[in-house]
């Protein structure tokens, strides 16, 4: 390669990266700007508006609203996803091809499709704007996720060693807890955190489901921003960017370290 | 195939490799149940509604080729998730191969480049293009600052704009299957061919191109059906000038109550994204005879 197309060639690949991370990162500078209207680059620097945010209470309520949400969404996502993995890997089961395909299924149904058909079925049932419905809605999107990362967690793992407990005498329940679950923990983590965030992340959804009181922080930010944009909302932005950064940089950090379906080189 | 039959019919005790099929059925039924409450039933009932709403009829599918407004809804977003797969594969497919072909830091670098937007709420990206596209918002800042227009351009609510934001969301889906393919074409195929006389771009274009298809197959139709159904961005960056199908639906069901037309809007969505699915997964069958190794 010659060094002009070399020099063009990093200086577009240059562009496109600045495309991909500019807009992701802008509503940090932007969350400490001093003016009450968004400006950047900003003038001064303040942490007023992350006080605003932490002093209000109907942000703060909605934060809560959420965090429990996850929670609730990450104890149950892992359960029911942990099991069914355990089942659609290891198990005998009638037509299993099809059942791995229908329970990556939400994955791929727009989710427009499914918050509206929520919002029909919940509403009536006055399953909107409470913990329970948001919690079904949530564990049903967040489940194919723990499914993947469970499963794949279980093909990587040899039956030999459960087999050699069994024959030293442990019980099939002793055997998982002692042999199998210790092995695939990596794997069901990495799909707790998955399930967290794409319920704390969750917006399509959450905006047809939600009510006056039962509000999710992505659906007071969706309102916020179509009557009062204030830098707030980018203190809230980059609160939520922050806490998925971290989380998704563990998943990626334990991934490295134990080899655990990272890049071969 | 038979021997798997074979032994489902056998006596019903799990062996030590594989859990029986009652145990395994009890595994799956919670989630099972889940997905029957929270996602079948839901789904089939909007769709219920679109036919029998009492009676059995095609009106409220008839009103969207009829009504010249939900015709050019529904132009406008195959229009809008064309362009932007189009838009993303031009632009995904370098960050790809840069990220396959470097090494250490930079390929750390590009990779981070990558993996923080996609970690990043669609949200709170979709927020951030209203910012840098508002009347008083950055590009007009500069455009002004610059002096080259003198009344800030209404760059908000246009097509472009809703093009321009979801490229920006949607490219992590497209490049990080077209790298996943790359990743494992051994460069040498390059080389050798390099060495045989081509240039560099037919190097590229006869061996490293052609090989990576699978992965351009699953990154462009990744892309193109999240497009088709996606609502944050077009909601937020397109609003009502713009209406896709997704914000055509919420519209239909959030303000006019119309249920049986928002079930025949889904309905056209779910066929097309299974029509899409299905005609992929011939398209990497095809593929596969032609897959080193």
């Amino acid at each position: 390669m010659t060094s002009v197309t070399g020099v063009v060639a990093a200086l577009g690949l240059g562009l496109i990266l600045f495309f991909l991370l500019f807009p992701t990162l802008i509503v940090v500078p932007m969350s400490v700007g001093t003016a009450s209207h968004i400006e950047f680059p900003p003038r001064g620097i303040t942490l007023r508006w992350y006080i605003e945010y932490f002093h209000d209470p109907d942000w703060m309520a909605a934060t809560w609203f959420s965090l429990r949400v996850a929670i609730a969404t990450t104890f149950s996502a892992t359960l029911v996803g942990t099991l069914a993995a355990i089942a659609l890997v290891r198990g005998r089961l009638p037509g299993k091809e099809f059942l791995q395909a229908f329970t990556l299924a939400p994955l791929v149904v727009p989710h427009i499709v499914i918050a509206v058909a929520l919002y029909l079925t919940f509403a009536p049932l006055g399953l909107t704007g409470n913990l329970t419905g948001f919690v079904i809605a949530h564990t049903m999107l967040a489940v194919p996720y723990v499914v993947v990362t469970v499963s794949a967690a279980l093909q990587r793992f040899d039956p030999a060693l459960e087999l050699a407990a069994l024959n030293c005498g442990a019980t099939r329940i002793q055997a998982f807890f002692y042999i199998v679950l210790p092995n695939i923990l990596p794997g069901v983590a990495a799909g707790a955190v998955f399930a967290f965030l794409a319920s704390f992340d969750e917006a399509t959804v959450a905006f047809f489901i939600s009510g006056i009181e039962g509000k999710t922080i992505t659906r007071k930010m969706f309102e916020d921003i179509d009557f009062n944009l204030t830098p707030v909302i980018a203190a809230v932005s980059t609160v939520l960017t922050v806490l998925s950064l971290i989380l998704m940089g563990m998943i990626e950090i334990a991934r490295r370290r134990s080899g655990y379906g990272g890049p071969r080189r | 195939m038979w021997t798997a039959l074979q032994r489902r019919f056998r006596d019903g005790s799990s062996s030590p490799r594989e859990y029986g099929t009652a145990m395994s059925l009890g595994l799956v039924a919670p989630l099972l149940l889940l997905l029957l409450i929270a996602f079948v039933y839901p789904v089939g009932r909007l769709l219920w509604n679109s036919i029998f709403a009492p009676d059995a009829t095609l009106v409220h599918y008839g009103r969207i080729i009829e009504e010249p407004l939900y015709l050019l809804v529904l132009w406008r977003t195959l229009e809008i998730a064309f362009v932007v797969t189009v838009l993303a594969f031009l632009l995904g497919y370098p960050v790809a191969y840069a990220m396959a072909r470097m090494s250490g830091r930079r390929a750390m670098l590009v990779a981070a480049c990558v993996l923080v937007p996609l970690w990043t709420s669609a949200l709170v990206r979709s927020y951030a293009w209203i910012v840098i596209l508002q009347r008083n918002g950055i590009v007009n800042d500069l455009l002004e600052e610059a002096g080259l227009i003198e009344t800030p351009l209404r760059l908000l609510y246009t097509k472009g704009a809703v093009i321009l934001a979801m490229t920006h969301v949607l490219l992590p889906f497209m490049i990080l299957p077209i790298y996943s393919i790359l990743r494992n074409i051994p460069d040498e195929l390059a080389k050798a061919a390099r060495n045989l006389g081509a240039s560099a771009p037919q190097a590229f274009l006869r061996i490293t191109l052609p090989l990576s298809l699978p992965g351009a197959a699953a990154g462009t139709l990744m892309t193109f059906i999240l497009a088709l159904g996606f609502y944050i961005t077009p909601a937020l960056v397109g609003g009502p000038r713009t209406l896709m199908m997704s914000t055509l639906m919420a519209q239909q069901t959030t303000e006019l109550l119309d249920w049986p037309f928002a079930g025949a809007l889904s309905a056209v969505l779910l066929a097309s994204t299974l029509l899409l699915v299905v005609l992929y997964r011939r398209a990497l069958s095809f593929n596969k005879g032609f897959k080193i190794g």
